[in-house]
């Protein structure tokens, strides 16, 4: 049966200008950060490095930066934790109330930011707690706890219970097995859930508005210097993490593609 | 056979039963957790909404009361919000399908002899979510500003009218809610045509099916889970949203999450932003809820 | 470097109501290669696991060598198993999966023994690889030595060599075998292959819903079944059924549709009442219509030829005898057909060959072949 050519490439074609959709403002934002400019990036004026030398040069982007970094992690390492343990339970064993531990996980996935953020503030504002880099920390880690168990589930399951069957019959006490055979399996899945974790901790914008008071995050910093000017730092940075976890998932895919070539041998 | 498989079941059992107690030492710290930090508040949330405001009292005073009455108000005076945000969000899921399903169908079944391949151009959709949504989102806004380039190409092919502008339109927000929640439509859309038995398809051409035919027959029908789970992961969070409408719309694009947002920060006026989080909230539990009861629970997570 | 005694007294297996091992109790003597054999569904997987620890018994204690293990947990067991699957840690390398169990009991030389245990399987040169890189049969391999090298009391086999084609089956067959012989341990092998656990072990124990029909050694459970199961279950039999009437000289007479069939006192199971009077494929001989039998030899038939089927090294028969039913005889293939389709044989065998059963109703008497199907689907079926 003979193919339409005309059919056959116009897939190809299509997906190549989505990609092209998809990564256009990535590229604005590259470009720009190259911008020599003054308070305000919105028109070019010329191309410097003067801003990836100095990112720090306007004051509040690395504050802000540093906020979120320092949220990220913690934010990340608690979650990870939390979640990894509910994985682990979810797929390993069974128990009473297990549809209601399912739903009551999927719920803060499905629920729109905006009521999860405004819901927190409720909560603070009515237990006297100041908004602040707590509050953005608990907010944070509260919204991760569900994907990273959705990352972590997916590994466990896929990982063979007969593994600590054998390290049992291999006189590994249930701790030795769980930290020298199950551990070590599962770390890929606890490391892609705690680089989501700390993605979506960064990259939040909504809940942490609602929840962090004075504290600046490098999302809030940017959506509130729209209207006076973002500085070019901002772009700077942007890009800089783009790059980093472009470079970190593409190794990822790499070493994967490598780990499969040798097993294929 | 049947005594084996039961056998088998029932090893799995015993064992787990006699395990259940670790079950609820794993699972309590993040369920104490989620209950503390996402139940409680939304129960904060409900009460706040029945609140009332203090009548000459101090800004964002309020007191204990059951004035059901407030949501009967903020429906009626932001229905407009409401329209729109479910009219943006569908609008929105509906354009990230068009985009995104040719998208994963092509990484998920043309590129599946490269497994490389795959890997790249799904980093390559993800990868918008590597810079910040805020900056993104304003890239846009200077991409299709005024003097930009594209609005002065698309003025002189004759696609906009002279006097037209991109931003601070209902365009611009649906283009950006578009684009901002186009990967949580194509991943899951991605791995439902990852896991597509092709051979399924080619028993649709054997069987005299034209390649439109099959894919409504057997393609569509076999990416449905996919296509539904990508779609209320996109139009959930879109409904919901207000960045793209406060920084690529006007005031005559305001969403419900504008009004929360101002309600909350601007008016301090607790028990209508809540009445209107929890009316949002509402009608994204019915959504999930239909899911649910269509697959139930375990395909939640 | 030998293994010990292992006992289980009176263990039973319950699932909510489905019992999976009845009442069991047998002892393994020290040294021994054991086979437990049975269907799938038997429960001589729980059994296993029982006896590693992985399952605890609902009732009845487990001892080794004189001592009531029972209690103790999979870890503090003197006992490895090799599992169906192998089990092996795909993040480690063959050597450090060999020498698992030696860091877990941080014993000494831990590397020098574990290379030992690789020689002992042929696969020292493998020592760096991980399981991925292996191929199915060297996994079995590893999977072995990674048992071995601790030096339990009792190795158990959880089917190893399911997942193997049929050469490499053999081959590992006979390795077992060898290596069971040189280092002394006491091995208890399951399988559902009932040519394995004959070529293998010294004692087999034959397994059916939950409960030995027969424990013995191959030939003698071969040669003389005691139950209808075990006597399809190991090779094939004819059962004959019919009623004794009369005992003289070591020899009883059973009526079989008609006619009178001998089958020795000391090979059956009861001396009066209704029996299955059995015999295998291969001790029966075929008969032209009118050609004399052997002396001494039972004769049965008239009975039409109602199949040929011709394998290769010997050809099979099924003859309708009327009144007795339909007969399996398989003849060697010494001198061609001798018989056609359609053809009217007479069957004869000497009566030191026959055997007695009595009719218990269990599941899956005198049809073997049902339940090896199934075996076979089972097993390719991942």
């Amino acid at each position: 049966m003979k193919r339409l050519s005309f059919g056959r490439y116009l897939l190809p074609v299509y997906a190549a200008l989505a990609f092209l959709y998809l990564l256009t403002p990535i590229a604005y934002t590259f470009a720009f950060s190259f911008n020599d400019a003054g308070r305000s990036n919105l028109v070019w004026r010329g191309f410097t490095f003067t801003n990836w030398q100095n990112p720090c040069g306007a004051p509040a982007v690395c504050e802000s930066v540093v906020n979120s970094l320092q949220i990220g992690v913690l934010a990340t390492v608690i979650s990870t934790v939390l979640g990894t343990m509910i994985a682990i339970a979810l797929v390993r064993y069974r128990f009473r109330l297990r549809a209601g531990a399912n739903l009551l996980l999927f719920l803060p996935m499905a629920t729109p930011e905006v009521v999860l953020g405004a819901a927190l503030l409720a909560q603070f504002l009515n237990l006297r707690v100041n908004p602040g880099f707590a509050t953005i920390v608990i907010a944070h880690v509260m919204f991760c706890i569900s994907f990273v168990v959705v990352t972590v589930k997916a590994r466990v399951a896929s990982l063979d219970p007969r593994l600590e069957e054998a390290a049992a019959d291999l006189y590994a006490s249930p701790r030795a097995a769980f930290w020298r055979v199950t551990f070590p399996l599962l770390l890929p899945g606890i490391a892609a859930a705690a680089l989501l974790a700390f993605s979506l901790s960064f990259d939040d914008f909504i809940i942490t508005n609602f929840n962090s008071g004075n504290t600046d995050t490098f999302p809030k910093f940017v959506y509130v210097s729209a209207t006076r000017g973002i500085p070019a730092q901002a772009n700077v940075m942007g890009s800089a993490m783009f790059l980093i976890a472009l470079i970190i998932v593409v190794t990822g895919q790499v070493l994967a593609a490598r780990r499969r070539r040798a097993a294929a041998t | 056979m049947t005594a084996a498989l039961v056998v088998g079941h029932g090893t799995e059992v015993a064992g787990a039963r006699r395990r259940s107690r670790t079950a609820w030492l794993l699972l309590a710290p993040g369920l104490l957790y989620l209950f503390v930090f996402f139940v409680a508040p939304v129960a904060v949330l409900l009460l706040t909404s029945l609140f009332e405001r203090v009548p000459g009292g101090p800004v964002g005073a309020t007191r204990p009361a059951f004035a059901v009455s407030n949501y009967v108000d903020a429906v009626v005076a932001y229905a407009p919000q409401f329209g729109r945000s479910f009219l943006y969000a569908f609008i929105a899921t509906v354009l990230a399908l068009a985009i995104g399903y040719p998208l994963a169908y092509v990484i998920g079944v043309r590129c599946r002899t490269r497994p490389l391949l795959q890997g790249v151009l799904l980093v390559l959709v993800i990868a918008p979510f590597f810079t910040s949504f805020i900056l993104r989102t304003i890239a846009w806004k200077q991409i299709l500003a005024d003097d930009s380039v594209v609005v002065s190409v698309l003025k002189t092919v004759s696609l906009l009218p002279d006097d037209a502008r991109l931003t601070a339109t209902p365009v611009a927000v649906v283009a950006g809610l578009t684009y901002n929640f186009l990967p949580f439509m194509t991943l899951p859309v991605y791995a439902s045509l990852e896991r597509l038995d092709l051979r399924l398809v080619e028993a649709g051409g054997d069987l005299y099916a034209t390649p439109i035919s099959t894919f409504r027959h057997v393609t569509l029908p076999l990416t449905m889970p996919g296509i539904v789970s990508g779609s209320l992961l996109t139009f959930i969070p879109a409904a919901g949203d207000y960045v793209n409408s406060a920084l690529l719309g006007n005031a005559g694009t305001s969403m419900v999450g504008n009004v929360i947002d101002s309600r909350f920060f601007r008016v301090v006026d607790y028990p209508t932003a809540a009445a209107l989080s929890v009316i949002l909230m509402a009608a994204v539990l019915l959504l999930v809820a239909w899911y649910v009861r269509r697959s139930g629970t375990e395909d939640l997570l | 470097m030998s293994g010990r005694d292992l006992e289980l007294v009176s263990v039973t297996k319950r699932f909510g109501d489905f019992t999976a091992v009845d009442d069991l109790s047998l002892t393994m003597p020290s040294g021994s290669f054991f086979a437990l054999l049975g269907p799938s569904g038997c429960g001589k997987t729980t059994m296993l696991r029982i006896i590693a620890g992985l399952e605890s018994p609902s009732a009845g204690r487990v001892f080794i060598g004189g001592e009531d293990i029972t209690a103790t947990r999979a870890h503090q067991r003197p006992v490895n198993t090799v599992f169906q699957s192998y089990a092996l840690f795909p993040h480690l390398d063959v050597i450090e999966n060999v020498a698992f169990g030696l860091r877990r009991r941080r014993e000494k030389h831990v590397v020098e023994r574990a290379m030992a245990a690789l020689d002992l399987v042929e696969l020292r040169h493998l020592a760096g690889r991980k399981p991925a890189q292996l191929s199915g049969g060297q996994q079995q391999r590893v999977a072995l030595a990674r048992a071995l090298v601790n030096n339990p009391a009792v190795l158990l086999l959880d089917e190893p060599l399911g997942a193997l084609d049929l050469k490499l089956r053999r081959q590992m067959q006979v390795e077992l075998k060898r290596i069971q012989n040189e280092v002394g341990l006491t091995f208890v092998h399951v399988t559902h292959d009932q040519e394995e656990a004959m070529t293998m072990a010294d004692t087999v124990a034959v397994m059916n819903a939950g409960r030995i029909e027969q424990m013995g050694a191959p030939q003698e459970l071969y040669d003389l079944p005691r139950t209808p199961f075990v006597a399809n279950f190991l090779g094939r039999s004819n059962l004959l059924a019919g009623t004794v009437t009369d005992e003289h000289g070591g020899l009883l007479g059973v009526d079989v549709a008609g006619t009178r069939v001998q089958v020795p006192a000391d090979r059956a199971v009861a001396r009066s009442g209704a029996v299955l009077v059995g015999v295998r494929p291969e001790k029966v001989i075929l008969l032209g219509a009118d050609d004399p039998a052997p002396p001494g030899a039972t004769a049965l038939g008239p009975g039409t030829v109602a199949d040929v089927s011709f394998a290769g090294v010997s050809t099979e028969y099924l003859v309708d005898v009327p009144g007795a039913g339909r007969m399996s005889v398989f003849a060697q293939n010494l001198t061609g057909l001798s018989a056609t389709p359609g053809g009217t044989v007479r069957l004869a065998w000497s009566p030191q060959h026959a055997f007695a059963l009595v009719d218990d109703g269990a599941p899956d008497d005198g049809t073997g072949e049902a339940v090896e199907a199934a075996e076979l689907s089972e097993a390719a079926a991942p």
